[in-house]
């Protein structure tokens, strides 16, 4: 029978959670990494035993661990982020220079094709790639060298490049998001880059409409229709329907519309899930409500899915990488909390159980769907 | 034989029990000990110092003999006892919280 893994990130370690394809009853293996921050786990496409972890703490840095048992043992890469040539600088929160440091990769993005072959999207902002199965790791400078870098700022949580989205059908092209400058495209594998923000309304910034400096936190795409993409931006969901050259809002009747993660049904491609939450100033769901929210009709139209989800006294976030779908039959969806739990759904959002309740702070959550 | 004492987050890190006994060829400064101990335990790399620019990283710490050696250059000689294998280097995780 099939199964799935689920990779759990979190504050003090990272956790591997699996089952049968009921997804009824868990084994929960960890923490692995105790003590460290694991900002985000995930499993190579082409080789689902091949894992990737981002590990890191304010006293030690940064270690990239990879397994290739499916999490039973782990063994250290190769860690060294240098940017190439000389950084320049970016903006800080005040508006003067600074000087391009790095501080942590956010998310790593395995290549559907190639188990050597994986991205990491790094603090400060720019996109690394490693050839070598981590061994070593080259930057992709052209995103932050395409000519507005110098005036990226960064978010309340850093500047970060948090989402690499690859089209399937076309290897060439891919998806960068950072916080807080926007989504990039490269059409060349990642040599040179450009800007694709047109449609995004921010109000936090002196040019609503401006070319970069929105503060995108998520975006999703379906494998089936790679040019249709879905973003969870600071504020607003919106909607691409030709790779990005076009943006428009479809956040409809969302009792909020700030959040962190989107996702989108494994067979389903205009189906897709949010979890709101109240504000930017308060980072925790509505009245006390953890409600995830999916559209059937990709956007505009939403329902709450509360079924099994603490419906009073909850206050928790559900960060950007911190929800996943599998692709077994009857599609599950997944998501963890800032309060440790971490969340199934067995049949699309209808209904919901926790998997565990109390593991540190999750940071990000993905899944493997297993042969 | 220089002993070095590691915080916990490296000794498993490098998967070590205990103190780390080191042979480092020529004279004994914090350089060439960090040296020695990134080349037997390569895990190590970046989690103590820069890897470019050998610059320590600011929440870590090196303590000998009952002093911090953390503001000291890196070709500074460590002190006999520690060259001598009677005293340890401790690399320190400093201490923060509230």
């Amino acid at each position: 029978m099939s199964g799935v893994r689920v990779l759990v990130g979190t504050r003090k370690g990272a956790f591997v959670l699996t089952s049968d394809g009921k997804r009824e009853q868990w084994d929960v293996s960890g923490p692995h990494f105790a003590g460290w921050e694991i900002y985000h786990v995930k499993g190579s496409p082409a080789d689902p035993d091949r894992l990737w972890a981002s590990q890191s703490s304010g006293w030690f840095g940064q270690l990239i661990q990879r397994s290739d048992d499916g999490g039973q043992t782990w063994e250290p890469m190769g860690n060294e982020f240098a940017y190439d040539g000389v950084p320049g600088t970016h903006q800080w929160y005040d508006g003067t220079p600074h000087p391009w440091e790095f501080a942590r990769v956010w998310h790593l993005e395995p290549s559907p094709t190639d188990p050597d072959t994986v991205y990491a999207g790094v603090e400060d902002a720019a996109l690394f790639k490693s050839t070598d199965g981590g061994g070593s790791w080259a930057e992709l400078s052209g995103l932050r060298k395409h000519g507005s870098g110098p005036s990226w700022q960064p978010g309340a949580g850093g500047m970060c490049l948090h989402t690499i989205v690859l089209d399937p059908t076309n290897p060439a092209r891919m998806y960068a998001a950072i916080s807080a400058a926007g989504v990039f495209r490269s059409d060349d594998s990642g040599t040179t880059w450009r800007p694709i923000n047109r449609g995004l309304q921010s109000e936090g910034i002196p040019d609503p409409d401006a070319e970069v400096g929105h503060c995108v936190h998520r975006i999703a795409m379906h494998p089936s229709r790679p040019d249709v993409l879905f973003m969870q931006k600071h504020w607003d969901v919106m909607r691409s329907d030709d790779a990005g050259e076009n943006w428009h809002e479809v956040s409809g009747n969302l009792p909020t519309d700030f959040g962190f993660p989107i996702a989108v049904h494994a067979h389903e491609p205009e189906t897709i899930y949010v979890v709101p939450i109240t504000s930017d100033s308060h980072h925790f769901v509505m009245d006390g409500k953890l409600r995830v929210y999916r559209s059937r009709t990709g956007g505009n139209e939403w329902e709450a899915l509360t079924a099994g989800l603490p419906q009073q006294d909850c206050y928790v976030n559900v960060l950007r990488d911190a929800m996943a779908i599998d692709s077994l039959d009857s599609c599950g969806v997944y998501f963890g909390t800032s309060g440790g739990a971490v969340y199934a759904s067995a049949d699309a959002g209808d209904s919901w159980a926790p998997i565990v309740a109390d593991l540190p702070a999750v940071l990000s959550v993905e899944v493997q769907t297993l042969p | 034989m220089i002993r070095v004492v590691l915080p916990a987050h490296l000794r498993s890190l490098a998967k070590l029990n205990g103190e780390v006994k080191l042979d480092v060829d020529g004279e004994v400064t914090q350089g060439a000990v960090l040296d020695a101990l990134e080349a037997a335990y390569p895990m190590l790399r970046g989690t103590m110092r820069d890897q470019a620019t050998k610059q320590r990283r600011p929440f870590v710490r090196f303590y000998a003999c009952e002093e911090d050696l953390s503001h000291e250059p890196p070709d500074k000689l460590l002190p006999d006892a520690v060259a001598a294998g009677t005293e340890p280097y401790l690399v320190i995780g400093a201490m923060a919280g509230g």
